[in-house]
Order: structure tokens, then C-alpha cells, then sequence
């Protein structure tokens, strides 16, 4: 569940990147955040993931508070969270199956809870064959579908993608995009923010319109027409 | 910390150390270097103390009578001596007896054993508290009316005070010079680590690793290497106490200079290296990590 309320965010240099923005997501549902270049949608994802805070407004994610949040509170609200990246951000020197590894452990998880939920994950997301496999050996669809595996591996509520086919063909795209809709119908809110108009008008999904750090539509079907580039 | 943790952290802090194997080397280099320079002057300073203990133990100062007094005058001295500031203790030695003693320590000597006792003075073995204002006293007790020399072992005593005081003077200024070197050393290679592993620490932070779990591995990197440090130096500090002892043992014939044997020595030695080693290594880590984890 998520929830903005009136927020407003400034960066250092006085750009104010979000504007007043109230909306909120339930638990289970798949949402599109489209807008032109440069309009917040990554200052959202960005507050979020408590990387940045809002000058003002209150935002709650999955039953924290995250606009007050204390310092011990931040971990325990993120592990709720599944992030991709548009870079996948993947770590060359280790195997597929380490990159999965090293973020179950970041939490704590048990060896004996690691060797069994690896195995599912990368299943899930095809790539069971190539647990052993270096990032670099591994085409860029691949590597966000292990972005995605590394997302989901920590069983969270929520998975955030911020532009994840940003550098795959369309049809990679696709695929990716299929993905994420299937790990939403096993239960988990997933919020993509996309550049590419075809993909989102073909899952006729809700789609949350951002422009120059305002919600400008918010409807279930397609984007709303000019405002988006790329 | 759950026990598997543990080994995920030793783990990651040995790994990060070979990830940097030349800074490690110096790091661990400049620990040794530390500890071994501290131990040298520290082992220099307890045999020279040792050396004092002895000599304010042994040596006593010998207080001569003049000729001229008759036994029971020379015996009366007695309560003047000892009230002579630091004089521990007065011993009236007749020069009956003291002829026995030279007799004794030069059986041999054929020449001697048929001398007249009355060649030696009278005396007093005076013993010292503070063998470090040994010339006042001297001056002190020659000033008493019927003594007529004092004999006295200053140029060997103060050769060992100033020994002493040297050694102590320079350790500590030393250790906390390269105390602080062999810190800010290895809180560069770790920071190295750091970066080298930022993209990783980014990510656990984003899947909501706590502070501390990322801190771990970087501290018993510190940990391992300060260790490390600790053990080489305790090796070669022990190799190089052998070998000086060795050198003092050939080359100091009259026996003057007794080294401590190294089995006396070695576990405060292991102890304080092992202990310094680790609040350096850990130390360094924390200086490394501490602006780091803010965020
Ligand atoms: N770190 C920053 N410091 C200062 N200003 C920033 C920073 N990041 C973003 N901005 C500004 O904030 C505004 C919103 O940026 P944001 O990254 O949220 O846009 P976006 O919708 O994600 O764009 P894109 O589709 O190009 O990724 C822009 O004007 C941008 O220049
Ligand atoms: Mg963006």
C-alpha cells in the first residue's frame, strides 16, 4: 500500500521537482508512472526508497511512515521494496547466483532459506540454466531478468522499476514486461515507470500522468496522448 | 549476529584483503614495523630497568674511616651515616673482616694472605633508596667528619639511568607517531575496499541491509590485518631479541650486562602486540567506515 499526500520535493539546487502530488496504490495492483523527460517521475520512485525526502506532504509505504522515518526504520521499511534499475546494477565479479545470494544474506536470511529460494526465483524469471553465469556473459534481457530475480528474491511486497527496458528492444521489452505482470498476478504491487507508449497501451493497466512534478491523469487504459516523449 | 553471519564476514573481510594485496602488504608492513619498533625500545627499557633493580640491590657504596679512629670511634659513626638522607641502610664492616672477605674472594692470590689487616680501613657498606641522587648522597657522607673516601659506582648507574630515561623518552614518542601512521595506513586500504565495493554496499543498502551488517566484513578486514601485523612482529621481534642477546652474551666478557631470557618476556610481549595490533586494525577500519555509513 502506498500513499502521497500533498508532497513536495525540492533538490538542493532549488529545482523543485514535485510539485503537490496526492495518490495512492492498494495492495496487488500493477501501475504504469509515465511523463515527459525530466517531469519527477524518477524524484518519486526516489522518495519511495527514502533516497531523498519530501519538503513537505507525508508519504506511507507498506505501513511505515517513510516522509519521518527514523535512521533504524529505513532498512526494515526497504526490505517491503523490490527496486530495478534502468542499468540493471548488477555486480560483475560475482555469478548470478552470488548477486542473489549476497542481497538474501544482506537480511539476514539463512543458508538453508538461500539454497531453496534461488532455485524458485530463477526459475521464475527463466534463467534457471544460468545460475552460474557472469553478468557479462549474459544478454541485456538477461541481465534485468536477473535485476528482477535479485528484486524478488527477498519476497517483497512491492517491486519498483524505474524505465527497466530503458535498454532493450522492443521485444525484450515485451517480455519484460509480461514478467512483471506475472509476478503481480502471484501477488506483489508492482509500480513501473516507462518511457514506451505501445507497452503500456497494450496491458491496459492504471496509469498514473506526471507532468512537471504534478498527477495531470490517473486512469486505467492507455497514457494520455502528447504528453509523453520518447 | 546469527552464526552463519559470522562466516559470511570472515569471509568477506579475508576476501577483501587479497582483493588488495599490495595495500594490504603495506598495511600489515607498517603495523609490524610499529609494533617491533615499540617492543625493541619497550625490551630495551625493561633490561635496562632490570639492570638498575640489580645494581641498586648489589651495589652498595663503601664509606672509608680515617685511619686515625679507633674502632669504637669508628663504630660511632654509625647513627650519623644513616641519618644521611637516602642512605637505606649502614653496615660497619672492621677491617679484620674485611681483610677475611678479601681473603675469601682471592683464595688464589698467595700474595695476599699474609697482608696485615691494618692496611685496610675500617668501613660501612652503605646502602642506597634512590640510586638515581647517588652523587648527593656520596657528597653527604664525605662530608661527615671522620670519613675519608667514598667509593661508588655513579659512571655505571648513571649510564643506566640515562639508558633508561632515553629508551622511555623515544618509545613513547615513537609508538604514538607510528601508532597514528599504521591507523591512518590501514584506514586507506580499507577505504580502498570501500570503493571497490561501493556498487555492492549501494545495493545492500537498497534491499535493507542495516549499518551494521555492512560494517562487519570491513572491520574484521581491520581486524585480520592488525592481527596479522601482531603475529609477524611478535616472530621477528623474537628472532631479533635472540640474536642482540646473543651479541651481548660474546661480547660483554666482565658479565656486567644480564639480558632477561626471551622465555621471560614472551607472553606480555605476544599479549601487548596481539592487543595493539587489533585496536590499530580495528581502529583503522572504524576511522575508514565511520564518515561512509552516514547515509
Ligand atoms: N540530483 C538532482 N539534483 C538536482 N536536480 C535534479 C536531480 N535529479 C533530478 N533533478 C531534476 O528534477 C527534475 C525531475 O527529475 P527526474 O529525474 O525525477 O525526472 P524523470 O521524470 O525521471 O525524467 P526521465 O524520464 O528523463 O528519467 C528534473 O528537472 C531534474 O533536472
Ligand atoms: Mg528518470
Amino acid at each position: 500500500m502506498i500513499r502521497l499526500k500533498d508532497v513536495e520535493m525540492e533538490y538542493d539546487n532549488g529545482t523543485k521537482a514535485i510539485q503537490g502530488i496526492t495518490l495512492s496504490i492498494e495492495d496487488g495492483e500493477f501501475v504504469f508512472l509515465v511523463g515527459p523527460s525530466g517531469s519527477g517521475k524518477s524524484t518519486i520512485i526516489k522518495l519511495l526508497t527514502g533516497e531523498v525526502e519530501p519538503c513537505a506532504g507525508r508519504i506511507m509505504i507498506n505501513g511505515f511512515s517513510v516522509s519521518n522515518i527514523s535512521e533504524r526504520q529505513i532498512p526494515l521499511m526497504r526490505r517491503t521494496l523490490g527496486v530495478i534499475f534502468q542499468d540493471f546494477r548488477l555486480i560483475e565479479k560475482k555469478t548470478v547466483y552470488e548477486n542473489l545470494d549476497f542481497v538474501m544474506r544482506a537480511v539476514g536470511a539463512s543458508p538453508k532459506e538461500i539454497r531453496k529460494r534461488i532455485p524458485y526465483v530463477l526459475d521464475l524469471v527463466g534463467l534457471g540454466k544460468k545460475a552460474d553465469s557472469y553478468p557479462t556473459e549474459l544478454s541485456g534481457g538477461e541481465q534485468q531478468r536477473v535485476a528482477i530475480a535479485r528484486a524478488l528474491v527477498n519476497n517483497p511486497k512491492t517491486i519498483i522499476a524505474d524505465e527497466p527496458t530503458g535498454n532493450l528492444d522492443p521485444e525484450r521489452s515485451l517480455e519484460l514486461m509480461s514478467l512483471l505482470v506475472k509476478i503481480n498476478q502471484l501477488g506483489t504491487t508492482v509500480v513501473v515507470v516507462t518511457h514506451e507508449k505501445d507497452l503500456v497501451n497494450r496491458f491496459g493497466k492504471r496509469v498514473i500522468t506526471i507532468d512537471s512534478g504534478h498527477v495531470i491523469n490517473d486512469s486505467v487504459g492507455g497514457y494520455v496522448g502528447g504528453h509523453i516523449h520518447g | 549476529m546469527a552464526k552463519h553471519d559470522f562466516g559470511y564476514f570472515f569471509h568477506e573481510g579475508v576476501s577483501n584483503m587479497f582483493s588488495h594485496g599490495f595495500m594490504s602488504f603495506a598495511a600489515i608492513g607498517i603495523t609490524v614495523a610499529c609494533l617491533l619498533i615499540m617492543g625493541t625500545f619497550t625490551l630495551v627499557a625493561v633490561n635496562a630497568n632490570e639492570l638498575l633493580v640489580t645494581l641498586e640491590q648489589e651495589n652498595e657504596i663503601l664509606a672509608y674511616v680515617d685511619d686515625s679512629y679507633t674502632e669504637t670511634q669508628a663504630r660511632a659513626l654509625q647513627s650519623q651515616l644513616e641519618a644521611v638522607p637516602n642512605v637505606a641502610s649502614a653496615t660497619f664492616i672492621s677491617n679484620d673482616e674485611a681483610m677475611e672477605s678479601f681473603k675469601d674472594e682471592y683464595p688464589d692470590e698467595e700474595l695476599f694472605q699474609d697482608l696485615d689487616p691494618e692496611i685496610l680501613e675500617d668501613r660501612y657498606a652503605i646502602k642506597l633508596v634512590d640510586l638515581e641522587q647517588q652523587s648527593e648522597t656520596v657528597e653527604a657522607v664525605q662530608a661527615i667528619t671522620g670519613i675519608s673516601d667514598v667509593s661508588h659506582y655513579e659512571e655505571i648507574a648513571g649510564g643506566f639511568v640515562t639508558v633508561r630515561n632515553v629508551a622511555t623518552v623515544v618509545c613513547v614518542a615513537l609508538i604514538a607517531i607510528l601508532f597514528v601512521v599504521s591507523v591512518f595506513i590501514i584506514s586507506n586500504t580499507i577505504k580502498l575496499t570501500t570503493f571497490d565495493r561501493r556498487e555492492e554496499i549501494a545495493i545492500m543498502r537498497m534491499v535493507g541491509a542495516t549499518n551494521g551488517f555492512i560494517r562487519w566484513p570491513f572491520v574484521y578486514e581491520g581486524f585480520m590485518l592488525g592481527l596479522l601485523g601482531a603475529v609477524i612482529a611478535f616472530f621477528l621481534q623474537w628472532a631479533l631479541y635472540a640474536a642482540v642477546a646473543r651479541g651481548v652474551a660474546t661480547n660483554d666478557t666482565l658479565q656486567l650486562i644480564r639480558v632477561i631470557p626471551f622465555s621471560q618476556l614472551w607472553a606480555p610481549v605476544a599479549a601487548v602486540f596481539v592487543l595493539a595490533g587489533i585496536v590499530i586494525g580495528v581502529g583503522g577500519s572504524l576511522s575508514a567506515i565511520r564518515k561512509f555509513l552516514q547515509v
